[in-house]
């Protein structure tokens, strides 16, 4: 079969970059395949993209080399409007790529760019909405759309044309949990359905690992791994350890093999070993909650309470609705729930950015809010200007002061909004973030969390907006859920992570919210605890090992290698 | 979140104006910003502004285009104070700076306060028309109006009326970032120039941005679709009022520039008659505006 899209040999400098952001990339995907492309940030992955749509080097400029086909099409000799017909693209904000008012106009300006006439336009619209379901909303104006539904139109436009190849960077680091898991499942069933070919570069691999024909794992812009999901994982556990999935690093810390692909895989697993939790609960042994760094003083006064908080707009609907929190210094609370539920507004009003229309604000001390945009705090050529030099060292930005903000990585580019945002002179009471992990890779996440937990520790109160439960769960010892302005569901990080469908964790949902357990660390730990109760009901009866096994059985202490009880 | 930027947006609702069709609005916004430059009589200017501003209320949009008037502000309040310092054309002194070297004798003239104010006020009333055009009229229907002349301008032209709300909420965004600084929001003219800085820049990726995803939607291999045969839609009493009122402004603009109703100098001495003209002229222009606003036939439920 011939590849529908081949990289040969693949070198691709940007404009004044002394290192390729693609080296010698060789690669051939086939028709209907689905290819997840891993890798940390800054690895290739949205370049190899750009490239595969001819965006890479027509519209971005820069140094080539190698042979890129698209349906046979060399991307040097045609330009991303020819290669458009072939290759729908989406990327990570809706925002940009919807260029028109409304939806139907939105899905229309495609077809009508290649000169279809009105009949074919009309049909061809109404087919993507269809097959989208979207189709109650082609008269809305763009403007008026959640983020999902935004991401839904953009990869409607992107598909009017039925172009048999589906290009996608990080379409879900915008989306909820919800709209997120809809839209992978959308892609699912383009592909099955229509065999459209699919790459799609992600930093959540649980999301869509198990959906995969195939992962292509890019390491400084060279192609470091390519091959099944399982050997993807396998290798992953070997060499890449921050690409782990939560499953599959479960699985590793407890010593079980094979790597599970996704959450069905992995309590077949487990069943197969007699290792997965049954029935209640509150049966299963406990697990200790998220390690505190050092000892916490006694919570005196609240560093934040909202008392009966409504946000009313003047000709729309409460986005808050009597919204009750209480916030005591150290604490740490994740706050979850959809798109518009209302958690940017909350943190709005905790920092004193709006006013309530009801209720009541206390402050016991500044409240610093972390936006989701690390880059709208910037407004310096150097990172010098924008804080002070005790914030840059605290920041570990120490070293960078004459760089450019915007040339900084993900992750240091949040660690200097936080360092803008916290000041150095008294710590804040209250540090706030909205969606700090956009688009970041699970390496940048960890030290995020590392660092909020320390903020705690220190006394500040931490309340962070997240669609990520992985995140939540390594960062929070509380969760709140908040729908239609609302906190419907309050209490420990351990209990509202662990029992839902879609705000919970991938570690939570292979054992089924057994124990508690959100992190794989603390997984591995309960399943080390279940394997040496196993073992010890067994001791008077032959074991019996599950076929494929891979249980190094010699005691309960040593049933899970790796792990020190 | 950004529900205030959002409002910047063109967004359907019951007005005359936003029932006329995309072209017939589009033409009225240009006979309006016509007008604003051909005039210069300050009175003129402002009877033009009111009725500008009372169309932004007669289409539903009057709030969002008075808040836009906020915005006016930072833009005009340079032009006045640097015409102030830089001309030298007014007799009327009313402060001196001395001796600027180079520059010879500082002296500040109540001509430049007022040319520049005029200037001001003819810019202002340009970012309201803009204004009410993005917010009342479809950049969709005007897309399909004109492509068949010329697709890729009428996209062009369609995208930057939709780049103002964008603009609007980039900036609205790095705004509130800046208020949540321990030390609030960076203020001096150097912050003001950085924070311009980041908006432009920020623009910039944002127009890339949009500029790819154009690319791949086919947008530089733009086609004419087929030609198919005309419809007869009959011009509805909106686009009758609105073309009428498009074509009377502009008659009246040109009337009151060649007739001399609305004749104003600055220099070298301020010279602004007003008279039963310049009076007849204001009252002339802001009917020929608001009229059509009137008819709210086949519009209210």
């Amino acid at each position: 079969m011939n590849p529908i899209l081949s990289f040969d040999r693949v070198t691709y400098h940007y404009p004044d970059a002394d290192t390729p952001a693609l080296d010698d990339v060789s690669l051939e995907v086939e028709p209907g395949e689905l290819c997840l492309l891993a890798g940390l940030s800054g690895q290739g992955k949205s370049t190899l993209l750009r490239a595969a749509c001819g965006l890479v080097p027509h519209f971005h400029g820069g140094r080539f080399a190698g042979t890129v086909r698209l349906a046979g099409m060399d991307t040097r000799g045609h330009g991303p409007a020819q290669l458009g017909t072939i290759a729908g693209a989406l990327f990570q904000d809706p925002e940009t790529q919807l260029v028109t008012s409304s939806v139907r106009a939105e899905l229309a300006l495609s077809l009508e760019s290649r000169g279809h006439g009105a009949g074919a336009v009309a049909r061809g619209v109404e087919e993507v909405a269809l097959a989208l379901g979207i189709d109650g909303l082609l008269d809305r104006s763009v403007h008026e759309l959640s983020g999902g539904e935004q991401q839904r139109v953009a990869l409607g436009a992107a598909l009017a044309g039925r172009p048999p190849v589906i290009l996608l960077d990080e379409p879900t680091s915008q989306l909820d949990p919800v709209a997120g898991d809809e839209l992978i499942g959308l892609l699912r069933r383009l592909n099955q359905e229509w065999e459209t070919t699919i790459l799609l570069a992600e930093h959540r691999l649980e999301r869509c690992l198990s959906a995969a024909d195939r992962v292509i794992a890019l390491r400084r812009g060279r192609i470091a791994h390519d091959g099944d999901p399982a050997s993807f994982l396998a290798w992953a556990a070997r060499e890449s350890p921050a690409l782990q999935t939560p499953g599959a690093k479960l699985f590793t810390l407890a010593g079980l093999r094979p790597l599970p692909v996704g959450v069905r895989q992995a309590r077949g697993s487990l069943r197969d070993h007699g290792l997965l939790p049954e029935g209640d609960r509150a049966e299963s042994p406990a697990v200790a909650s998220q390690p505190r760094m050092g000892r916490r003083s006694p919570k005196p006064v609240a560093a934040l309470r909202l008392r009966g908080v409504w946000h009313e707009l003047r000709d729309g609907p409460a986005i808050l609705r009597g919204l009750d929190l209480t916030l005591h210094p150290g604490d740490t609370v994740a706050l979850m729930g959809r798109n518009g539920a209302g958690k940017s507004t909350l943190l709005r009003h905790a920092a004193g950015l709006l006013t309530p229309t009801r209720g009541k604000i206390e402050r016991a001390g500044r409240v610093a809010l972390l936006l989701q945009n690390p880059g709208d705090y910037f407004v310096h050529e150097h990172v010098a200007e924008e804080a002070s030099a005790d914030a840059l060292q605290a920041a570990g930005l120490a070293d960078m002061t004459e760089r450019n903000p915007r040339d900084l990585s993900g992750g240091e580019r949040q660690r200097l909004a936080l360092a803008i945002v916290t000041g150095d002179g008294d710590p804040p009471a209250v540090l706030a973030l909205d969606e700090p992990t956009r688009g970041m890779d699970r390496e940048s996440k960890a030290e995020l969390a590392l660092e909020l937990r320390r903020r705690a520790e220190q006394g500040q109160a931490v309340i962070v907006a997240t669609h990520d439960p992985e995140f939540a769960a390594s960062c929070a010892e509380r969760a709140i859920l908040l729908a239609d302005g609302r906190a419907i569901a309050d209490g420990p990080a351990s209990e509202l992570l662990a029992g839902g469908w879609y705000f919970a964790t991938e570690t939570a949902r292979i054992l089924g919210g057994a124990g508690g357990a959100l992190l794989p660390e603390q997984g591995a730990e309960l399943l080390a605890s279940l394997a040496a109760a196993t073992v010890a009901s067994r001791q008077d009866a032959p074991l019996a090992i599950p076929r494929n096994a891979d249980l190094r059985e010699v005691d309960a202490g040593t049933i899970v290698p790796g792990l020190t009880r | 979140m950004f529900a205030r930027s959002r409002s910047y947006f063109y967004r359907r609702l019951s007005s005359p104006l936003h029932a006329a069709r995309a072209g017939v609005g589009a033409t009225w916004a240009l006979a309006l910003t016509a007008a604003a430059l051909m005039l210069f009589h300050p009175l003129v200017l402002l009877a033009l502004t009111l009725a500008v501003l009372g169309a932004g209320y007669g289409a539903g949009v009057g709030r969002r285009l008075a808040r836009t008037l906020r915005t006016a502000a930072i833009v005009v309040v340079p032009i006045v104070a640097i015409n102030i310092l830089v001309s030298r054309d007014g007799l009327t002194v009313f402060a001196r700076l001395g001796d600027l070297g180079p520059f010879g004798q500082g002296k500040l003239t109540v001509e430049a306060a007022v040319y520049g104010a005029v200037i001001g006020l003819k810019v202002t009333l340009l970012i309201l028309v803009t204004t009410l055009a993005s917010l009342a009229v479809d950049p969709d229907e005007l897309l399909r109006a004109f492509r068949r002349m010329s697709f890729r301008s009428a996209l062009t032209a369609s995208l930057s009326t939709r780049m103002i709300p964008l603009l609007a909420a980039d900036s609205e965004r790095l705004a509130e970032a800046q208020r949540t600084r321990p030390t609030g929001a960076l203020t001096g003219p150097r912050a003001r120039v950085a924070l311009l800085g980041a908006v432009v820049g920020g623009s910039l990726d944002r127009a890339m941005d949009v500029a790819a995803t154009l690319e791949l939607r086919g947008f530089a291999a733009a086609r004419r679709p087929p030609r198919r045969p005309l419809r007869a839609r009959p011009p509805s009493r909106h686009d009758v009022a609105f073309a009428c009122s498009a074509v009377a402004v502009l008659a009246l603009s040109i009337l009151g520039r060649l007739g001399g109703g609305a004749s104003f100098d600055a220099y070298p001495l301020v010279h602004m008659p007003v008279t039963v003209a310049t009076g007849a002229l204001c009252i002339a222009l802001i009917a020929a505006i608001l009229l059509p606003f009137t008819d709210r036939r086949g519009i209210d439920p």
